[in-house]
């Protein structure tokens, strides 16, 4: 490889499943697994630099070309919509966008909905195509709570496996969008490492055929 | 001219200035303002969706201009052959993430007329010899709207017309995949389209698979065009054309060929353009149209950092005759040197070396 490649993985345990993708693929860097405060890690031979960042600025770190490629959910690229290439759907980190309510919740249609969330372009553009009118309310975390405490009538949030919301009486009613990692890559790093990129994708690829 | 102290977007704004007038483009000088009913009417042709706008004192609602090209064709007389123009000029738009306000300067020409092949390849030419004023290491990226509009015209794909355009746009086989699905569309079809995604590299290269694919007559001929000018660039300059299929522009607007450059260190395209014919005749106006803007306020980050303030701190007494310190900082100033004089030393100035004068 002649060119550095800057990687971004998201911190925790889908980054480091990641990390094992892109090892199996030709990319490894040791020390990445390392259980240290180092936040840069670099494998000189290969030329290639790994740092962990929070899941949600994998996009930017990418779009702003800090990392060449980079690994994020498709929640977060839907709801920050980034100028980025998506090359691969990586199945893994599978999930989805879904509406959820207090157990037994009526929609009644015609008040307006009151939708606690952390992606207020994905549940606005959701109820939008329904014509449906809403009013969002933009948490950070917890969003469970809102229609505990009457703050919403419904949430829009990630639902794994919904034990989440079983325990807190609650129930995913409609499904938003299925949600699974995607591996990302900066326009112009595309363009000037086409070759290590696309390597890259290809072993990646290979794995995930394997898999199937 | 000692061109050292120019920022390099500024020397890049002299060279275009001197290259596009060199082959007869005439500068385009406008007002900062225009009437916002123009951007309302061609709303979905700005890249930003948002325009900062304000009253003026006869109650006409004003925008500060988002773009230049919308102005240059609204003020486009219809005579014969071809007209050349070219702009630098600030342009004002909302930051669709952050609500700011930005100004960015934006360095560009357009080509009007009734055009034909060698129009088409002088605006490339152009372009590409843009890219190499800004960088060695750069590269241009051309396709063919005339092939993917075909396809997308298509009526079991045109509900997901815009959705297949965005990944199209992002290179996204697997969300293009998905989308057919859902919608039963022909497997040939979607085999298409991820063709269209998949489609990157030197022309010689992409373009005989791209015909095997593409057997209409649209796209054939846009193939052929394509061809011609790829052709015509890898044979004059030293910039690496690319065909590459996930160029996407909004086709209400732009139609046959589109184009983006990208020069290394910068993380975005620092060059766009392409073919608006379709926006030539949104607007009455019976003419072809092809153009291409520089992004010179990208530029910036490229300049290389000064390692000091100054070079020379050249540094005096109350006893020091006044004449000795002017001649002393003219004396370091002919040298090349950037000097600051000063009686103390200042706190936060970095500087190569000190010289005292008693």
């Amino acid at each position: 490889m002649c060119e550095w490649i800057n990687v971004a993985l998201p911190k925790g345990r889908l980054g480091e499943k990641v990390y094992k993708m892109f090892a199996a693929a030709g990319f490894e860097c040791p020390e990445v697994l390392d259980d240290t405060r180092k936040l840069i890690f670099e494998n000189e031979p290969k030329k290639l630099r790994y740092f962990w960042v929070k899941p949600s600025d994998v996009a930017i770190y990418v779009e702003r070309g800090a990392a060449d490629v980079g690994v994020a959910g498709k929640d977060i690229l839907l709801e920050y919509q980034p100028e980025i290439f998506e090359l691969l759907d990586l199945n893994i980190g599978k999930c989805r966008m879904a509406v959820a309510a207090k157990k037994g919740f009526r929609d009644n249609p015609e008040r307006t909905l009151r939708v606690a969330t952390k992606f207020p372009r994905i549940a606005g553009e959701y109820y939008s195509k329904q014509g449906r009118d809403i009013d969002i309310i933009k948490l950070n975390g917890s969003i469970e709570l809102a229609p505990i405490l009457g703050l919403s009538d419904v949430i829009v949030d990630i639902v794994e496996t919904g034990t989440t919301l079983l325990e807190n009486n609650l129930e995913p009613t409609e499904t938003v969008v299925p949600i699974s990692a995607r591996l990302i890559a900066n326009r112009a790093s595309f363009q000037f490492k086409y070759n290590e990129i696309q390597t890259l994708v290809n072993g990646m690829k290979q794995q995930l055929e394997e898999s199937k | 001219m000692n061109t050292t102290i120019l920022k390099n977007e500024e020397k890049v704004l002299f060279g275009l200035r001197n290259l596009f007038g060199s082959y007869g483009y005439s500068r385009f000088k406008m007002s900062k303002f225009e009437e916002y009913e123009l951007y309302v009417r061609n709303k979905d042709f700005l890249v930003s969706d948002s325009v900062i706008t304000f009253t003026d004192t006869n109650g006409r609602l004003m925008a500060l201009k988002p773009d230049v090209t919308l102005s240059i064709v609204k003020n486009t007389k219809e005579t014969d052959g071809v007209q050349r123009l070219y702009y630098d000029e600030n342009v004002y738009r909302v930051s669709d993430k952050t609500h700011a306000y930005k100004e960015i300067l934006q360095a560009g020409l357009e080509c009007i007329g009734d055009l034909d092949e060698y129009n088409l390849c002088e605006v490339l030419l152009l372009a590409a010899k843009s890219l190499e004023l800004i960088s060695d290491d750069c590269a241009l990226n051309i396709s063919h709207l005339g092939v993917t509009s075909a396809l997308l015209e298509r009526p079991e794909l045109r509900p997901i017309r815009r959705e297949l355009m965005t990944c199209i746009g992002e290179k996204n086989s697997h969300g293009i995949a998905s989308l057919c699905a859902k919608r039963s569309v022909d497997t040939e079809i979607t085999q298409k389209l991820q063709l269209l995604t998949e489609t990157y590299g030197p022309a010689d290269e992409v373009l005989p698979k791209l015909a095997a694919a593409f057997t209409d007559e649209t796209a054939q001929s846009a193939l052929a065009e394509l061809k011609t000018v790829t052709a015509f660039l890898e044979q004059v300059g030293s910039v690496r054309v690319w065909v590459d299929f996930s160029l996407v522009s909004n086709m209400n607007y732009y139609n046959g060929l589109v184009f983006r450059g990208f020069v290394k260190g910068v993380p975005t395209g620092v060059l766009s353009g392409g073919q608006y014919d379709n926006l030539m005749k949104r607007m009455h106006k019976n003419a072809r149209a092809i153009g291409f803007a520089v992004y010179l306020d990208l530029l910036e980050r490229m300049t290389e950092e000064k390692e000091f303030d100054v070079d020379v701190l050249l540094t005096y007494t109350d006893a020091t005759p006044i004449q000795t310190v002017l001649d002393k900082a003219a004396e370091l100033t002919e040298q090349g040197n950037r000097v600051s004089v000063q009686k103390r030393i200042p706190e936060k100035l970095t500087y190569g070396r000190l010289m005292e004068l008693k």
